[in-house]
């Protein structure tokens, strides 16, 4: 059974928007200013070249790691940093394995110029793929920092170690900086440092595992921190672009004159249609005058209203592919089910946004014939791909730099916001800053996939004895039951979507595991068991049990609870990309308002490596999943959004913050894996299961709504 | 276009601009101040939170016009130099930020809050700070933080 999911970690969700560039225009060099110094480059397999520094720096995808001849130690990864984290525990790694001083340390981040592409930050991949390869980059250096040393001194190297930085050895100290200044300007040093340098053991941590505060806190809570919103260009420009009234309308005729007349850059390539001007005030003003004269094409589409029936109509079950269905099977479903006690139902959940606090937003400048955008991505790579494929450039001729951001959540994947400024600033021939509004951000980003279940199961006494789960357009994550069954059928359907959609916070697990966790608690009814118990009578997945009695025992979970009037409590677990989650909630029910009196959540993702970020991590995951457990779902009709703002679309707040508490179940015999996603996981389920214990309502889609007593 | 004139973090500052426009963005393209955020444009998040004369102010929502003559503070001006105040120590201390998108709005609406009230119980906190959204949901560490620049506040005029 453990196999079977084994093989998904590594596998991104068939959800996973993958698109081209938003747009196709009509559109008909010089080394980067590298902001490395002269060093040593050390990659993660040990190879190390001597950087002269300056312009002819030439960063190769595998260099890690930069000692600079000034003393300043720099870790390079393609990751970003969205509130995660990972700028911290990046930093954690290389100090541990280097035994240099955190504060010794500095970490660059997500620059297609200057930093190794480690794919999208998406998936949780940070913590097991990144994490790694930084500590090895940086383990090598250390080897060969003592080995040098020792080679210097004519002594042995296992006789030397080195000690906040540097090998110090009878009076002679030999450091980081001595190492990058002793390769020699002149020379490309080709070292290469034996296979297999060891990394700190676990239990041997004296940086990671330990409780760092976030780096760069200072200069967010001064407002110095320039997010991608704040960057600023000389001569720069804002910038403000068109769009249709409704989804899949195309515009049919446009004057830019009025746009022009106020000053403003005004420009039409094909479907983009946008304005530049020296404010985002006037650059919005010249927009509305055109956008007036603008004749629009409309197309019908589908209403919120029954997404469900329509994406089961919508389904397509052939093409399979890596996007396409996916049917699995074990066992002998309808048989075992045939001869079974057989409880069956149906779920279904909407469309929701990340809606991160920050708006996508774009710095492009050109400067001939090469294209530098700052912006908020997940895929600086990837954006730069689309960039080049835009303006039919190669790929050194543009650059994506992305400056700490604002929040993603899964929603920051594209590049749309990078392209529209870049082409405002060809046509403006000068920068151009571009920030989508709330509105646009709400109606032309991309949202979680909305989906529907069904789900057939087969008791024997307390054990489930078949599984037959169908998934319509949720994604494939945590689809898997992780629970023992011997006969199982998976099918993941994908549906055609009537908005665009995308990553999320663990994507396709929110859908398949309230649906899953949801039906659990039917099943356990049906079996006459408990819903804790029921769980643990069919688990084999020690990890899993262990978060569900850690979470229950610190909550006091009891079968023998006095019931109370519209007070009831839920459980409900998960796996997924590697890490394990239990919740256990206790809500009343008033009026037809699910009001959460108290949540305990147990997480456990392996060796921690910082567990104050951890912490943050999995309340700030466990909160925000209370807005599509209570109240997020996108409307939609006439192809626009009905609720596309903050005032029509409610999103959890302090007040809504209910007393909680959060178990972190260190595994240090276990390799850490992420902790950003799969906590949302078990949020919704456990608040339905608890929905259903206060009012015996049986609550199958979300957001929860009770009918009054 | 008209001109303007407003005291920003004690410097008196002067813009030519249409009357209706947003503080917010005076503040952030035309004095550079971009510490203050742009979340919605219309008063739901707060994440433009400034104060103007002392109270906290939606700055997304208020013309340029109606601030004539006031005295504006921003999140960069609410220590002198390289200080942190009491509540900006507390957010760093008591991990108030995740993506820190909304910090400056949060800590600025903090700072009138314990201004007006020395001593805040935590259903005041969350009263006066419910306004604010936080994506990243770091609530439970915002309140701490809160708490925590309160106490150190009143240890520091002690």
């Amino acid at each position: 059974m453990l196999e079977r999911f084994r093989e998904d970690l590594g596998e991104p969700d068939r959800k996973e928007l993958a698109e081209g560039p938003a747009y196709r225009f009509e559109l008909d060099r010089r080394d980067w200013i590298s902001s490395i110094g002269a060093g040593l480059l050390v990659s993660a397999t040990g190879k190390v070249v001597f950087s002269p520094g300056g312009a002819s720096a030439q960063v190769r995808p595998s260099q890690r790691l930069h000692l600079g001849e000034d003393g300043s130690i720099t870790v390079l990864t393609g990751k970003v940093e969205f509130g995660q984290g990972s700028r911290t525990e990046i930093l954690q790694a290389a100090a541990e394995e280097l035994r240099v001083s955190p504060d010794a340390l500095q970490v660059m981040l997500a620059d297609t110029a200057e930093t190794p592409n480690d794919g999208s930050t998406a998936g949780s991949r940070t913590t097991p793929s990144t994490i790694p390869v930084v500590r090895r980059a940086s383990a090598a250096a250390r080897e060969l920092l003592v080995r040098t040393a020792a080679e210097a001194w004519n002594l042995d190297a296992s006789e030397l170690r080195v000690e906040a930085g540097a090998v110090v050895r009878a009076g002679n100290r030999f450091s980081y900086a001595d190492l990058a200044r002793s390769k020699g300007p002149a020379s490309t040093v080709d070292d290469s440092v034996p296979r297999g340098v060891p990394l700190r053991e676990i239990r041997d941590w004296t940086v990671l595992g330990q409780a760092m505060p976030k780096v760069g806190a200072r200069e967010i809570v001064t407002g110095a921190h320039r997010f991608p919103s704040d960057i600023g260009r000389p001569n720069m420009l804002y910038g403000a672009v068109l769009r249709p009234p409704s989804y899949g309308a195309q515009l049919e005729s446009i004057d830019l004159a009025p746009g022009r007349e106020s000053g403003a850059v005004a420009v039409r390539d094909g479907e983009f249609v946008g304005c530049a001007a020296k404010t985002s005030y006037e650059a919005r003003k010249a927009l509305e005058a055109i956008s007036e004269t603008a004749k629009w094409r409309t197309v019908a589409h589908p209403p919120s209203e029954g997404l469900g029936p329509y994406l089961k109509r919508n389904a397509r079950p052939s093409g399979g592919g890596r996007r396409g269905a996916r049917r699995r099977e074990s066992g002998g479903v309808d048989g075992a089910l045939a001869a079974a006690q057989r409880v069956e139902a149906s779920y279904e959940i909407p469309y929701v946004q990340h809606a991160p606090l920050e708006p996508r937003a774009a710095v492009a400048e050109w400067d001939e014939g090469r294209l530098t955008v700052w912006t908020g991505t997940q895929r600086p790579f990837g954006v730069r791909e689309q960039l080049a494929e835009a303006f039919r450039l190669s790929a050194d001729q543009a650059r994506v730099v992305v400056p700490d951001t604002g929040g993603g959540f899964g929603g920051k994947h594209t590049g749309e916001v990078a392209i529209e400024a870049a082409r405002l600033a060809r046509a403006a021939g000068r920068p151009v800053s571009l920030h989508w509004t709330r509105a646009e951000e709400f109606a032309w980003a991309y949202f979680r996939p909305a989906a529907a279940f069904e789900v057939r199961a087969g008791l024997s006494g307390e054990k489930i004895v078949a599984w037959d789960f169908t998934a319509y357009n949720p994604g494939t994550a945590a689809i898997e039951t992780p629970y023992a069954v011997p006969n199982v059928r998976t099918q993941y359907l994908p549906c055609d979507s009537p908005l665009r959609e995308g990553s999320y916070r663990g994507i396709g697990a929110t859908g398949n595991n309230f649906a899953r966790e949801v039906f659990m608690d039917e099943l356990a009814g049906a079996a006459g068991l408990d819903p804790l118990e029921f769980r643990l009578a069919n688990l084999d997945d020690e990890r899993l049990s262990a978060v569900l009695q850690a979470a229950a025992d610190r909550f006091a979970w009891s079968t023998d609870k006095p019931r109370e009037r519209n007070r009831g409590s839920g459980i409900a677990a998960g796996f997924e990309k590697g890490s394990y989650i239990a919740i256990c909630a206790q809500v009343r029910v008033e009026g037809g308002s699910v009001q959460v009196e108290r949540l305990v959540s147990a997480f456990e993702c392996g060796a921690i490596l910082n567990p104050r970020n951890l912490r943050a991590q999995i309340e700030g995951c466990v909160i925000q999943g209370l807005g599509p457990a209570l109240s997020e779902e996108i409307r939609f009709a006439g192809g626009m959004l009905l609720n596309g703002s903050f005032a029509r679309y409610p999103l959890p707040r302090f007040r809504s913050t209910p007393p909680m508490e959060t178990l972190l179940l260190n595994r240090p015999d276990i390799p850490s894996a992420g902790a950003g996603e799969t906590p949302i996981i078990a949020v919704a389920p456990a608040l339905a299961n608890a929905v259903f214990a206060a009012t015996g309502q049986r609550m199958r889609s979300l957001p929860l709504r009770p009918r009054a007593a | 276009m008209a001109r303007f004139t407003v005291q920003v973090n004690g410097n008196r500052l002067a813009v030519e601009s249409p009357p209706d426009r947003p503080l917010l963005d005076v503040l952030r393209e035309d004095f550079g101040l971009t510490g203050t955020k742009y979340g919605c444009g219309e008063g739901q998040c707060r994440a433009c939170t400034v104060l103007v004369d002392g109270q906290p102010t939606a700055s997304c929502l208020t013309p340029i016009s109606s601030v004539d003559g006031t005295s504006v503070t921003t999140i960069e001006g609410l220590a002198p130099g390289d200080q942190l105040t009491a509540l900006q120590q507390a957010f760093i201390d008591m991990d108030g930020a995740q993506c820190g998108y909304c910090t400056a709005g949060m800590i600025v609406e903090a700072t009138a809050l314990l201004k007006r009230n020395r001593k805040p119980s935590r259903s005041e906190i969350v009263d006066a700070m419910n306004p604010h959204l936080c994506r990243c949901c770091g609530y439970r560490n915002i309140l701490a933080s809160v708490e925590l620049g309160a106490r150190a506040s009143e240890a520091s005029d002690a």
